[in-house]
């Protein structure tokens, strides 16, 4: 596997951004592993320069799984090519991208059914009894 | 008062989802630059908010504050946050005028006495109140009117902060900021030419979300956006601390997109969250697109010398003082940068 220092020569002559992201997500994955604490890193709150977004988000890969979330816009969640490492990407209704953020995690809570959802959906179920 | 519905009532008449409510609530933490850990907090917070009136006062100014609002990067967001406020008074974006409009100012400042929060864009002149009227009305008279019944006031842009651009020498309208005529409620500053569009909604969002202000810094800004310089979180400081400058706009250190610090960027004593938040839908900010920050949310930047001129000018606060730092990370590198950085650290604590 390739190590962040070596992700990081090879991004040359980028500003040095991606690196201690990646660090911080191995800490992260210690910390879900050790205690079972879930972690969030929103990336819009970290400075990158030009290609930097991308070059994490190609770093990071792809995974097994991938979903589609159709609500107030699309959002894209993925797990990355390093289990426990969700990409998340919310969209609103211009396609506009609103909010980026990496989940290290079992399973991402937007990906659970909520219970106000599964009341709702149950009443609507006897409804068609009606 | 009348009673509203809250902002959880209004979502759920959308046919929004829990899950869309959760993704809300978390673009909503990222736009207050808190914790994804707050979000469960944010997401109580709001499903229980009512909607707080809202009166949006112009007056010296270019409309760009408004501008930047409306056509802002995400406008489901923002929507969402518009549907959560009662707008009850926009000069640019309401169909009233005249005193149609006025009563309608009137009727929110006496249904909402209190409880409602003024926006303001635009210094107020004092040299002669005919020089920028309303209805006829002198905008020193109606900002004194309508934030009597206020429970807050928000300065929006540079020009109502600080004075901005009309504010500048000579100052022929003698123009003022809000917080020079209101000294009794609540100020906070949300200075920019323009202002981030996320920042103005972050103000309102906070406000809606859980009834407070934000904490605010020595001029009065949210301290979650302008806490930090463009330079603490500039992509190009690495170069500042290695000593690599752009000395010419054209050269081949700007072609390599190296630090902008000598060709006059005021990033290391600016207080923004351009660096981070970017613009134009998060493309980008004006350092990325290879030109210095001019500074434009700091009191009086049009005062202070040149766009262009170096800090080394000494014409911004500290500039003389940064200036050496930045020498020295030129002559002797790492080690020398980040003494420059303790300084820097040092007299923008010492202000």
């Amino acid at each position: 596997m390739t190590t962040p220092e070596g992700i990081q020569d090879a991004a040359f002559p980028f500003h040095g951004n991606v690196r201690p992201i990646l660090n911080e997500v191995i800490h992260a994955i210690d910390r879900l592993l050790d205690t079972g604490e879930a972690t969030t890193i929103d990336l819009a709150s970290l400075p990158f320069g030009p290609g930097e977004l991308e070059h994490l988000e190609a770093t990071l890969g792809t995974g097994e799984l991938s979903a589609k979330l159709d609500a107030l816009g699309i959002s894209r969640i993925r797990e990355t090519a390093y289990p426990g490492v969700w990409w998340l990407e919310h969209r609103n209704a211009h396609d506009e991208v609103v909010g980026r953020y990496l989940e290290i995690t079992r399973t991402p809570e937007i990906l659970k059914s909520q219970d106000a959802d599964i009341a709702a959906g149950r009443a609507r179920l006897e409804d068609q009894f009606e | 008062m009348k009673k509203t519905p809250t902002v959880g009532e209004i979502l759920q008449a959308k046919g929004v989802s829990r899950r869309g409510f959760l993704k809300y609530c978390a673009t909503t933490a990222s736009i207050l630059a808190l914790p994804p850990s707050m979000i469960p907090r944010i997401a109580k917070a709001i499903e229980n908010a009512r909607r707080p009136s809202v009166i949006w006062l112009s007056f010296q100014e270019c409309t760009g504050c408004t501008e930047s609002l409306t056509r802002s990067a995400s406008p489901t967001v923002e929507g969402l946050i518009f549907d959560a406020i009662s707008l009850d008074y926009h000069h640019t974006l309401q169909a009233a005028a005249g005193d149609q409009a006025e009563a309608a100012r009137h009727a929110a400042m006496e249904e909402n006495d209190g409880s409602y929060l003024v926006l303001v864009d635009g210094s107020i002149p004092l040299a002669n109140p005919g020089y920028s009227t309303i209805a006829g009305i002198s905008n020193v008279d109606m900002l004194k009117e309508t934030v009597a019944g206020a429970a807050a006031v928000v300065s929006i842009g540079s020009c109502a902060a600080f004075g901005g651009i009309p504010g500048a020498d000579p100052n022929p309208t003698g123009a003022v900021s809000v917080m020079d005529i209101v000294t009794d409620k609540p100020v906070i500053n949300v200075p920019g030419c323009p202002p981030i569009p996320m920042v103005m909604t972050a103000v309102l969002t906070q406000f809606l979300t859980f009834g407070t202000l934000p904490d605010l810094d020595k001029h009065g800004r949210p301290m979650a956006f302008y806490g930090k310089t463009i330079h603490d979180r500039c992509y190009r400081r690495p170069f500042y601390e290695q000593g690599r400058f752009a000395e010419t706009f054209d050269d081949e250190g700007a072609k390599a997109g190296w630090c902008l610090y000598k060709l006059g960027c005021k990033g290391p004593i600016t207080y923004n969250a351009c660096a981070t938040t970017k613009w134009n839908s998060g493309t980008s900010f004006p350092i990325e697109s290879g030109h210095p920050c001019l500074g434009c949310s700091e009191p009086n930047f049009w005062d202070k010398g040149g766009f262009y001129e170096p800090l080394s000018t000494g014409k911004f606060d500290s500039g003389t003082k940064l200036a050496g730092a930045a020498a020295a990370g030129v002559a002797l590198g790492v080690v020398a940068a980040a003494a420059g950085r303790r300084k820097q650290s040092k007299f923008a604590r010492e202000g």
